[in-house]
């Protein structure tokens, strides 16, 4: 059928783009590795390095290599990206609130 | 090794009750054999039905796979009616708790999974695809294969009436009741295989229409130009995708737990059986969302239709849906307030679930608009609706007063429940389904079904469904729980004797559907739909012949307006004649579908008895049909233009004459 135009070009990224998103997430990975390494900071500060490079390297991830963004043709695909993140937070999230509030009423 | 698993000749029930039910089955199995392989038509039911990707003979299928369903399901209902009816003052009645256990765990798997769904999912593949100009859905042989999977479910559920048992816990299946310690038998085995198969089914579903809506819809028809039935339809698939999958990871935790001695939700070694009833509801309470969406899409065609007026408030019904949808997803720790969690979380979910009153109350108020100031047309799509407006709203207002954890403390577990429920789901999905059955039979059959008796059925089931519930409100009240089999409080009685003559008077309101169906083929000739347009409907599938062709559209229109075909009319450029066609692209049928649902069956039943072989050479067996069809070659056709002309201009012809 004639519905299926593929808009090609820029939906499956470039090889520049590519080497970008690598850029990245290798610096994003270096950089927790080197502070836990070299024990450059306090505990604390070094759980908020891990967590806050991971978090963005996932971003970096949808963006370079899951090629989410939101040009007319991505839309969607971000959206329900972002729609099936939300559900998963919300079941799992809620999930553990659950039986984690119910196990302390157990009292074991 | 024993080849047959746990299966001997003792797995046969030895109940009178269900001996003379099998006879009957049988008899009518029988007879059914005997008509089609007399009229010689067994060539001609694989060719063009069974093997069909055609979505709207799938949907047909669906819906008399529904109505078999319905009337097993109802069957269950009436048996419980009869036997609490009888079994009052400490008498003991005519089903022992092993049996009567059973047909409650029967009554609701079935009513839900295989009575409500192919209904909904059935006037879903008829609508949809015309409803957005489109020639099948995304992926038909897909859909094909969601339907026998379905079957495949339903097939074993009733296998269970005459090998071994049914589950005995209750629809939900709650363990540790549900696991091996306490339900040793297959019937538990069964619940699982059965909603796991037409589980996976019911995603595939989902992801089908999905698909068929965002990519597939008629130039120029833009999201917010959908009509509404199409737009409730895709927040239900929405669910389906979101949620199916936890009841399909949640029995498959069940299946490990009872065949090879996991424990996730056994009582010792570090299971918790409060996460199964944690994902059971986290799935079951979009699930009723998935069926009464679609039911307030059609009730929204309806109302507009029958009023000749545009739906009031089109747009605060999509977002509304959408709230539903989303709010749907976080209130499903309501069905176990008395679990136990802190106050917080049960506040929670409280409000959220009160919240959920709001998107409700924005659609009722939507439908009364719309039929303000119209003509409304007193025909049975429209009684249904009028009836579940009311309906529905004591239903709603039950479940405002449910949601409050305090008084959810009281009322858990108690018929109040029961009544609450049954009003939403009887008086929203059911009376929604049935509306729209009444409205596009003509549009999927091609004639018309006698309204009197449509009108005289709705009356049964809208009486039947009050006197048979609202006693159970004041059973609930009068502390009296469910699942009981026998009582012993004089104070029940008349309550229990008056619901029982409501189960029968709905049974008059079903019997009722099938005569006029009957009676509707009959007739058919004296009844036919010429025009496809019998109802001055406003959306695409009324601009084609009815049944409508294999091909749907023998050119895709283009869409400006929500009511395109209203627009098509008053513009003119209805029933316009073409001057040439293209060729049309189709899918061929194909037979996989059919054979991967048998596979499918067997290897359920193979895992339910612990035949292994069979499981292992099925489950190969299921792969490799699966296999085949992916390299599979001749798939589509082409229909010629000059076929296409001859049939357009028949139609066309038979609309020129009225």
């Amino acid at each position: 059928m004639s519905q299926h135009d593929h808009d090609s070009h820029d939906a499956h990224g470039s090889v520049s783009s590519y080497v970008v998103g690598f850029v990245l997430s290798v610096v994003l990975t270096v950089i927790p590795f080197w502070a836990v390494m070299t024990s450059a900071f306090d505990r604390a500060t070094l759980f908020a390095v891990i967590v806050v490079t991971a978090v963005v390297q996932i971003f970096v991830h949808l963006k370079y290599f899951l090629h989410l963004n939101f040009t007319k043709e991505g839309k969607l695909d971000t959206l329900s990206f972002i729609f099936t993140a939300i559900i998963i937070v919300m079941v799992v999230a809620l999930s553990i609130w659950i039986i984690y509030e119910s196990v302390l009423m157990m009292m074991y | 090794m024993n080849l047959l698993g746990k299966l001997s000749w003792d797995s046969i029930p030895h109940d009178p009750i269900v001996i003379g039910t099998l006879i009957v089955i049988a008899i009518g199995g029988a007879a059914l054999f005997g008509l089609i392989t007399k009229l010689q038509k067994w060539g001609w039911l694989w060719r063009e039905w069974l093997t069909s990707v055609d979505h709207k003979r799938l949907g047909i299928m669906y819906i008399i796979l529904a109505f078999v369903m319905l009337i097993r399901g109802f069957a269950d209902a009436i048996m419980m009616r009869t036997q609490l009816a009888v079994a009052t003052n400490g008498s003991e009645g005519y089903l022992p708790p092993h049996h009567y256990d059973q047909i409650f765990t029967a009554h609701g798997v079935i009513m839900i999974i295989f009575m409500a769904m192919p209904f909904m999912i059935g006037l879903m593949n008829i609508v949809v695809p015309l409803q957005i100009g489109a020639r099948d859905v995304a992926f038909p042989f897909l859909n094909n294969l969601s339907f026998w999977l379905a079957v495949s479910g339903a097939v074993l559920v009733n296998i269970s009436l005459g090998l071994g048992e049914f589950a005995m816990t209750g629809w939900v299946a709650y363990p540790p009741l549900s696991g091996l310690e306490f339900s040793p038998g297959v019937g538990v085995d069964y619940y699982i295989w059965a909603l796991q198969i037409s589980g996976i089914g019911t995603t595939l579903t989902g992801v089908n229409f999905l698909v068929t809506v965002i990519k597939m819809r008629a130039p120029g028809m833009k999201l917010m130009q959908m009509p509404i039935f199409t737009w409730t339809c895709t927040w239900a698939n929405v669910l389906i995708v979101a949620s199916f999958p936890i009841l399909t990871a949640a029995l498959a935790m069940l299946t490990l737990d009872r065949y090879l001695d996991f424990h996730f939700f056994t009582n010792d070694l570090g299971g918790n059986s409060m996460m199964y009833i944690n994902l059971f509801w986290a799935w079951g309470h979009p699930e009723v969302y998935i069926l009464v969406l679609p039911a307030f899409g059609i009730f929204s065609e309806i109302v507009s239709t029958y009023t000749g007026k545009r739906l009031f408030g089109y747009k605060s019904m999509v977002y509304a849906s959408g709230a539903i949808s989303i709010l749907g997803f976080i209130v499903w720790l309501h069905h176990f307030f008395t679990m136990g969690s802190s106050a917080s979380v049960n506040a929670f979910f409280g409000i959220m679930t009160m919240i959920i009153a709001v998107p409700t109350g924005v659609k009722l108020f939507n439908w009364l608009f719309t039929m303000y100031k119209g003509r409304v047309r007193m025909e049975p799509p429209m009684l249904w609706t009028i009836g579940f407006i009311i309906t529905f709203s004591v239903g709603g207002m039950t479940g405002v007063l449910l949601a409050i954890p305090g008084a959810d403390y009281v009322l858990h577990n108690s018929l109040f429940l029961i009544a609450h429920f049954h009003n939403t789901i009887i008086g929203g999905a059911v009376f929604g389904y049935l509306a729209g059955f009444a409205f596009w039979f003509p549009k999927a059959m091609g004639f018309h079904l006698n309204p009197k008796i449509g009108k005289f059925s709705f009356w049964c089931w809208f009486i039947g469904f009050f006197v048979a519930f609202m006693p159970l409100y004041v059973l609930g009240f009068l502390g009296m729980t469910r699942r009981l089999n026998h009582t012993d409080n004089p104070d029940w009685n008349i309550w229990l004797y008056i619901a029982a003559g409501g189960a029968f008077i709905i049974a008059l309101g079903i019997a009722a559907q099938f005569v006029q169906l009957i009676l509707g083929f009959i007739q058919k000739d004296k009844n036919l739909d010429k025009t496809g347009d019998p109802w001055n409907g406003h959306t695409l599938e009324w601009s084609l012949s009815s049944p409508p062709q294999f091909y749907n559209f023998a050119k895709i229109p283009h869409v400006d307006d929500i009511d395109t075909f209203t627009d098509m009319k008053e513009k003119g450029t209805a029933y316009k004649r073409e001057e040439s066609y293209e060729p049309i692209h189709m899918p061929s049928n194909t037979n996989a579908g059919p054979i991967m649902g048998a596979i499918a069956t067997a290897f359920g039943f193979a895992m339910i008895w612990h035949i292994w072989w069979l499981a292992g050479a099925s489950f190969i067996g299921l792969i490799v049909a699966f296999i085949m069809r992916a390299y599979a070659k001749d798939t589509d056709y082409y229909v010629q233009p000059d076929e296409v002309a001859r049939i357009e201009n028949a139609h066309l012809d038979n609309v020129a004459k009225g």
